[in-house]
């Protein structure tokens, strides 16, 4: 293999009739012709490529709307404010929701984590359709560039809620082509996100390494294949929902438009009244939130699976209750298709019970992966780095977040919270616990295997505490607003209804959040420019990514250890700390060599011991042939 | 393949319950045909590999007797499997493409057409089209650019 | 400019209601329901004991449905409030109890069957429980009974419409102009709302309710207050450019002030402009 393979045939590692790459030979792989420079991220199909592509745009995308977001707590700091007009303020609340919610939290989880680290989880050498997946990011890069664009046009942005509820979204009310902007943007980033589900869905069942049998995939693994399955129910109706939208603005169609039916004007047939032709504004909700729902734990459950891979990590145990966790996802995933009208119970024409009912049932598998977090902790020897932290916060928020929402599952509480502050602090809470607090988990975790260096702890702390400050700040208050009867979205408020301080001290919380994040942006800066070296395998990790080199080859494995259990790497450092558990006894017959592993059992190999074989921190572990041993025991 | 082929049927058995509960309680169109489309988003691939788990475990098609549990696991499926057993061609893999790119770009074009003007059209039009030429020609060549 | 002026209109007569295909929850007038009122009644009294609770946040609700409304959400705060206590207190007895201090690697435990089943089953439990307050409230919010009074409620960009479709008033006005809706108290109002144009939504915070004014469905609800007072509502849906603006107020006084206010405004001049005309004014920015 110290050839070039053409066609660049894929042989599995470990495979006794070829020679495995060695270590100094590795850059020896395919990707060795392919080209260089600004044309190799163009041209590239490396799911580590496109994942960290992804990341970065989607990075940028949350900045600019947390920007989006600190200008509209601004606004909002005084009752009449006239920082923006109330234009301006429709625009940037739009914005601001449709770029973190379609443009950030979904694409930096499903597009950039899961693109990386998937394959690296199951051992696959990449994903299943490469080329597919490069065309997803592209879509996804148009799609986000045609959101902002709008920002340039005539009239703005699109200012009609991240919901676009019809009739506002009709050519009447928003005729600016902002709105169009807006609508094909989305038309793109969903097709990008279908492509991205059926790609990962793909690579998990017909990718996975030899012995990774379904029940032994990691949690965040199994999170991202129900997410794959998520978004392929989901994303196709917002496609069609957004492809009748536009008919309804262009098209003279009249789905959901209700006042000034006319039939369609044909070339020379003038149109005429008809009542016939008027559609229904609730079918848009309906189909918008039949998407919108399932969206809201297509941003969850890959966040709840980061959480998952970084709790037993630190905490030096397996993942308590794994398949419990398995099954309360897809419970949860099960559940959220069925929900969908709880966003609409003020509508009037919806069947109450019927949404109230499945909505409080997913309270029930949300409290069984609490408790099971909680678990994993239990009894453990917790560290608490950056990644651990976060985790922590998300606990919390989440945890209010989610109690509030059950709340709003009742409809008649709901009725006198709906589209108050009360919601947007209950989504903010969930969201934010899940998208920042576990997704900057996520990327303080793995930040060290994508580029082999880590990021400063102490920084990473100053970023955990200010924000987990900010992060109180902003959103209680806002609860408070909510009951007082706030609207949400509304530019200007009225000054004597004692809502101020309310609205400063969030105000206060939304600063520091952004501060924060300047933090982070330090961090990254002082990580690049004087590196610290993460080794392979910096946190003791579990799983099958902690195996290879920071960051990985070129597909990924030279050599993988054998998979016994769902932390195959885990197994491998420490043979004598297997998990406890009913059934088969994980590893039994994995460890036929017997090499010495540098004292893993008394826990001190916590800085890049135990990687790879061939990586320069790995121990006690021969290279080439005698490798060979080590993948495929007698 | 079992495990997938469960996890998928399970996903079109629960809609199927769903559908059904929602539709006769409600009568609602748009949500009843959505939850039905759902359902067999889980049948039809569940049904697919589950009929590749029969014909990998020797019985043809859908044969309802007892299985043999090891003989036809991949190995992926099998609980003791070693990396020798994954031996072979995983997969085909291509290189660096700027294909992806192409198409890409060529859809922005398009959608750009539809809200900023017609001029957009052509252009992104014929670089979707070169690249749907080029990626199956680049296909056939075996994957490189 | 125009003020918000009240008149005389020839009222185009309140069309049998079209619900939503959906309604079967909530469609029918629920006199049947007595009995479930009764029992959830006695179980709110049972789970709240004695109502002598601090109000959490929420207003205690001017009318009868918003005063469900309340209870409804003191039971749910206290029940959220317990489990986020038990929960917070798991986590941080973890974080604090369970920190690093040897390099021990701990028991590898991954499941225990007992503690997995009491943590599924209990939340099963309690939300059962949750969901028959739930079932109980929501029809008791959404009953529809014999009412004296009609508004016809018409929300429109950017204003609203109240019209007496009995007595032939109707108030309107814009933005700033705050219109207001006069109902009696101690008596049943039903409210028939309907949009104009785009999704508004009538939301009155102390009265503990909301509901959405869609264009083309008619919306049906009933509103008992049992105090005057004039309280405030809003606009919830956004609605477009001046959705901040859309404030009225609805001022409840009792049934013997309501018929003068009646009589009042059947004798007022007819000042007022229709919908369009309000909407043609605001269009040619008449209003600010």
């Amino acid at each position: 293999m110290t050839d070039v393979i053409d066609p660049p045939v894929i042989v599995a590692p470990g495979a006794p009739s070829v020679p495995v790459v060695h270590e100094h030979e590795e850059h020896h792989g395919p990707e060795e012709h392919g080209p260089s420079g600004i044309l190799k991220w163009l041209t590239t199909t490396d799911h580590k490529i496109i994942g960290l592509s992804y990341m970065i745009t989607s990075i940028v995308i949350f900045y600019l709307a947390g920007v989006m977001a600190l200008l509209i707590r601004v606004q909002l700091a005084t009752p009449a404010s006239s920082f923006v007009s109330f234009q301006q303020y429709n625009e940037l609340f739009t914005m601001h929701g449709s770029l973190m919610m379609y443009l950030f939290a979904g694409p930096f989880a499903f597009g950039g984590l899961a693109n990386y680290i998937v394959p690296l989880q199951v051992g696959a050498p990449d994903m299943a359709f490469p080329r597919l997946n490069a065309l997803s990011y592209w879509l996804y890069l148009g799609g986000s560039i045609t959101m902002l664009l709008g920002f340039f046009v005539a009239g703005g942005a699109a200012d009609f809620g991240w919901v676009a509820y019809a009739p506002l979204s009709s050519a009447t009310s928003s005729p600016g082509a902002g709105a169009d902007a807006w609508i094909m943007a989305l038309a793109l980033t969903g097709f990008s996100a279908i492509f991205t589900g059926v790609n990962l869905v793909a690579t998990i069942f017909y990718l996975r390494a030899p012995g990774m049998t379904m029940w032994r995939m990691p949690i965040f693994t199994w999170n991202m294949l129900v997410t794959g399955i998520l978004i392929l129910i989901a994303f196709p109706v917002l496609t069609a929902a957004l492809v009748m939208l536009f008919a309804d603005r262009h098209f003279g169609t009249h789905i959901y438009t209700v006042v000034g039916c006319h039939t369609t004007a044909f070339a020379g047939h003038p149109s005429v009244p008809d009542p016939n032709a008027c559609g229904s504004a609730v079918l848009w909700q309906n189909l918008f939130w039949f998407f919108g729902h399932p969206e809201v734990y297509i941003l969850a459950l890959p966040y709840f699976g980061i959480v998952t891979e970084i709790l037993p990590v630190f905490s030096r145990k397996p993942v308590f209750g794994y398949k419990g966790m398995v099954f309360a996802t897809m419970s949860i995933a099960a559940l959220s298709t069925g929900v969908w009208a709880h966003h609409m119970f003020t509508t009037g024409v919806v069947l109450l019970p019927f949404f109230s009912l499945l909505s409080l049932l997913i309270a029930v598998p949300t409290g069984i992966k609490f408790f099971n977090w909680i678990g994993t902790m239990w009894r453990g020897q917790l560290r608490f780095t950056t990644p651990m932290l976060f985790c922590i916060g998300f606990l919390l928020g989440f945890l209010m977040g989610g109690v509030t929402g059950v709340m709003l599952a009742a409809p008649p509480i709901d009725f006198f919270t709906h589209t108050t502050y009360f919601v947007v602090a209950h989504f903010h809470q969930v969201l934010f616990a899940t998208a920042v607090f576990a997704g900057f988990a996520g990327l303080y975790y793995w930040y060290p295997k994508m580029f082999g260096r880590m990021l400063r702890d102490n920084l990473g702390k100053w970023h955990f505490w200010i924000m987990f400050v900010g992060f109180w700040l902003c959103y209680m208050p806002q609860y408070i607003l909510g009951l007082k009867g706030m609207p949400r979205r509304v530019a200007v408020y009225p000054s004597n209804l004692g809502w101020q301080m309310y609205n400063d001290l969030s105000t206060v919380g939304a600063f520091l959040i952004g501060i924060s994040f300047a933090i982070l942006l330090w961090n990254l800066w002082i990580s690049w420019r004087r590196p610290v070296p993460a080794g392979n395998n910096p946190w003791d990790g579990h799983t099958l990514e902690w195996f290879t080199t920071s960051p990985p080859p070129h597909h990924n494995y030279t050599h993988l250890p054998p998979i016994r259990s769902e932390r195959p790497t885990w197994d491998y450092n420490h043979p004598d700390a297997l998990v406890i558990s009913h059934g088969r006894q994980p590893g039994e017959n994995g460890h036929s060599n017997g090499s010495s592993r540098n004292g893993h059992s008394n826990g001190s190999g916590r800085n890049g011991h135990g990687g790879a074989p061939g990586s320069p921190a790995g121990v006690g572990i021969p290279t080439g042939a005698a490798a060979e041993g080590e993948v495929a025991p007698t | 393949m079992k495990t997938e082929s469960l996890f998928l049927i399970g996903i079109g058995v629960f809609f199927a319950a769903i559908a059904a509960i929602y539709w006769f309680i409600s009568y609602e169109d748009g949500g009843g045909m959505m939850l039905l489309g759902s359902c067999l988003l889980g049948f039809l691939p569940g049904f697919y590999y589950f009929y590749w788990h029969r014909r990998f475990h020797g019985h043809k098609y859908f044969y309802w007797g007892k299985l043999d549990r090891v003989a036809g696991d991949r190995p992926e499926d099998h609980p003791d499997a070693t990396m020798e057993d994954g031996a072979g061609v995983i997969n085909s893999f291509p290189g660096s493409s700027i294909w992806p790119f192409t198409l890409g770009m060529g859809a922005f074009l398009l959608v750009l057409s539809l809200v900023f003007g017609t001029w957009f059209l052509p252009l992104g039009v014929s670089l979707m089209l070169f690249a749907l030429i080029g990626v199956t020609a680049e296909s056939r060549r075996g994957g490189h650019v | 400019m125009f003020a918000s002026v009240s008149a005389v209109d020839s009222p185009s007569g309140s069309s049998p209601t079209r619900r939503g295909t959906l309604g079967s929850g909530r469609a029918t007038p629920r006199r049947a329901s007595r009995r479930w009122v009764a029992l959830g009644a006695v179980a709110a009294g049972l789970l709240l004991g004695g109502c002598q609770l601090p109000t959490f946040g929420a207003y205690k609700g001017v009318t009868t449905q918003g005063q469900d409304s309340f209870k409804l959400w003191q039971g749910f705060f206290i029940t959220g409030a317990v489990v986020f206590a038990i929960v917070f207190f798991l986590i941080i007895w973890s974080v604090f109890r369970y920190r690093h201090k040897s390099d021990e690697i701990p028991k590898q435990t991954q499941y225990h069957t007992l503690f997995e089943i009491i943590y599924t089953v209990v939340p099963i439990i309690t939300v059962l429980v949750m969901f028959v307050f739930i079932f109980v409230t929501e029809n008791e919010v959404d009953a529809l009974n014999a009412q004296s009074v009609t508004v016809n409620v018409t929300a429109f960009q950017w204003g609203w419409q109240f019209q007496y479709p009995g007595y032939d008033v109707r108030v309107l006005g814009v933005e700033l102009q705050d219109p207001t809706m006069v109902i009696p108290a101690h008596e049943t109002t039903k409210i028939v709302l309907r949009s104009a144009d785009v999704v508004h939504g009538f939301y009155v915070p102390e009265f503990n309710f909301s509901r959405y004014a869609l264009p083309g469905v008619t919306n049906q609800f009933d509103l008992s207050p049992v105090t005057t007072g004039t309280f405030r509502g809003q606009c919830t849906n956004l609605c477009g450019l001046y959705h901040s603006l859309m404030i009225f107020q609805v001022k409840v006084v009792t049934p013997s002030k309501f018929q003068a206010w009646i009589h009042q405004q059947q004798n007022a001049p007819n000042t007022s402009d229709s919908i369009a005309a309000a909407k043609r004014q605001i269009a040619q920015g008449n209003l600010k």
